[in-house]
């Protein structure tokens, strides 16, 4: 029933989605989810840059090309808080359009380069999950595997700096260098992500498997654990639904999964669950009434 | 003629979203106007899929019914402990990928596509016209004066109260303006510009013209007067140089439009700084003597 290519396919989302719940968490937790918007928005323009210099449309350089103007975004965002009097918000929201914006100037002059078509660049705004070929599938099996041992092997000295980074400085941890090192594990997350889902929905996966994690759970190890899971859930389970019929795209049916997940956490979790809540609060008041 | 109406359009868009980006900007919600950008491609697919028709003003309603749909969840998740970025960024990416996904299900035939809708068709936009009052002007036009109406009528009656409930919302809510209907109502109204400025610009030149001009005005404005003038004129440069510089390029207008509000942030940041450091010198100087 599950064809060949199918199951690479769903083993792809599946450790792409692992990847992006715990890097999401992370950035969640650092309070930097719109920036993780911000920076897969800007990946655009790096992936036509990468291609109208070198003319190739091979995967490595254009995630290269990705990666650069993807990190200089979230770069720009930190200068326009440090050095103007703009807050967060404003700096993401303007740095988000205007990259997103000179990246599609970049996609139409490559349009009409001689170079010729787009096709296979265009794809990179909304992914092309069902139809990636073996050779991109390595690439997105490869990086994800190194995200997640990343992950692992930092997660003390993450920790560290992301809930007493003050401590940490204390006992001499490199703070800055550790968290650049997470915000280029972000970006190379969102690289490995956008062929798959596209531009526009890979932050969603960074944030929302996050979010819901964070229902269940306080405790950074659980919430990893939590997130990873509900990330690799949504997309085996979008993948298998998109293709059950010609026509539905998967990135939007792995988002939506996802966003499956969040919902039910947010009715249903033991500890911020509404339901529970509602529970105990009429438990509350019928014991005040007794 | 042509170039007349697509560089009106974009002026319009320039002073539509310069008004409006004020108050968001000032308000710390230009992420809820990204949000609201995304959304309002689910509030048009439905309104499409009820009507089954592409007539503007049902999508302006759709458009405004997913703003405030988007604006109450956003709310609501907040007020249940959600961290605001991840409130935002769920409510957004879900009903982003509920559009998308109900486009492919029930509209691929229309123009509805998607990234029609992401980079707009400005250059589309004087031959789609329509009749009113005897004068004929590109739809797009009409609907951008609609919603420029709309937003000046909202300024000159809520001025007061929007200004109090954004620099001392305590108090506001303490001498009891509705400040919470007002949220919703100025909400409903960034909704109604996305949507107008949306089918001819597409989605990133409304973010960019909502956001940009109103940052680079309050990097330099004393007053919220001022802030306005600098908001709405950074706009209309925008519009105009990014209009000719895509001619020049041939290349995408709105994609154009969005990068002079970079060039222009980028230049009045820098200015201002030097500026501000000229300044200190010369009171420096003045201390010495």
């Amino acid at each position: 029933m599950v064809s060949g290519n199918l199951l690479w396919v769903l083993m792809g989302t599946t450790l792409l989605g692992i990847a992006a719940g715990i890097t999401g968490t992370f950035s969640f937790l650092q309070k930097q989810s719109l920036v993780g918007d911000a920076a897969a928005h800007a990946t655009l323009p790096g992936i036509a840059l990468a291609f109208l210099l070198t003319g190739q449309k091979e995967l490595p350089v254009l995630m290269i090309g990705a990666a650069l103007t993807s990190a200089l975004s979230i770069y720009c965002i930190q200068w326009i808080v440090t050095y103007s009097k703009l807050k967060a918000d404003a700096a993401i929201g303007l740095v988000l359009a205007v990259f997103f914006g000179i990246g599609i100037v970049l996609l139409t002059i490559v349009n009409r380069s001689p170079l010729g078509n787009q096709s296979g660049l265009n794809d990179f705004i909304f992914g092309k999950a069902a139809t990636m070929t073996k050779s991109d599938l390595t690439w997105l099996f490869i990086s994800a595997l190194i995200i997640i041992a990343v992950s692992l092997l930092m997660y003390k000295e993450w920790k560290l700096i992301i809930f007493d980074p003050v401590y940490a400085k204390g006992i001499g941890l490199p703070v800055e260098a550790l968290k650049a090192c997470l915000t280029a594990l972000i970006v190379m997350t969102i690289v490995t992500g956008i062929q798959a889902v596209g531009v526009i929905l890979m932050s969603a996966l960074l944030i929302i498997p996050a979010a819901s994690a964070k229902l269940w759970t306080k405790k950074l190890s659980t919430m990893l654990l939590f997130s990873g899971i509900a990330g690799g859930l949504a997309g085996v389970v979008g993948t298998f639904i998109s293709s059950l019929r010609v026509g539905l795209s998967t990135g939007p049916i792995i988002v939506l999964c996802a966003a499956s997940i969040f919902f039910i956490s947010y009715l249903f979790s033991p500890k911020s669950g509404q339901i529970s809540k509602y529970i105990r609060k009429n438990k509350f008041q019928q014991g005040e009434v007794q | 003629m042509i170039e007349f109406w697509v560089i009106l359009t974009g002026v319009l868009v320039g002073i539509t979203c310069g008004i409006a980006g004020v108050f968001l900007i000032l308000r710390k919600m230009s992420m809820i106007a990204d949000a609201i950008s995304h959304t309002v491609l689910f509030g048009i697919v439905m309104a499409f899929i009820i009507t089954q028709s592409l007539n503007g003003l049902w999508m302006l309603v759709g458009a405004a019914i997913a703003g405030i749909l988007t604006a109450y969840l956003v709310q609501l998740l907040q007020s249940s402990g959600i961290q605001e970025d991840a409130a935002i960024g769920v409510t957004f990416t879900s009903l982003f990928a509920l559009g998308v996904l109900l486009i492919t299900l029930f509209a691929s035939n229309v123009h509805l596509d998607v990234e029609h809708v992401l980079m707009g068709e400005i250059s589309f936009v004087p031959w789609d016209k329509w009749t009113f009052l005897s004068i004929t002007m590109p739809k797009a036009v009409w609907m951008l004066l609609l919603v420029l109406v709309i937003n000046v009528t909202f300024l000159l009656l809520f001025y007061k109260e929007m200004k109090l409930s954004t620099f001392d919302y305590v108090y506001a809510t303490t001498i009891g303006l509705p400040v919470i209907l007002l949220h919703y109502v100025f909400m409903t109204t960034i909704s109604l510009t996305t949507v107008a400025a949306f089918d001819s610009v597409g989605a990133i030149l409304v973010v960019a013209m909502l956001i940009g001009p109103a940052a680079t005005a309050y990097l330099i404005s004393k007053s919220i007067k001022e802030m306005f003038l600098w908001s709405i004129s950074f706009g209309m440069a925008s519009a105009i140089i990014g209009y000719y510089a895509a001619k020049w390029f041939d290349t995408s207008i709105a994609g154009m439009m969005a990068a002079a509000v970079g060039v222009i942030f980028i230049a009045v940041f820098i200015v201002d700084k030097l500026q501000q450091r000229f300044n200190k010198k010369a009171v420096a100087s003045r201390g010495s003597f």
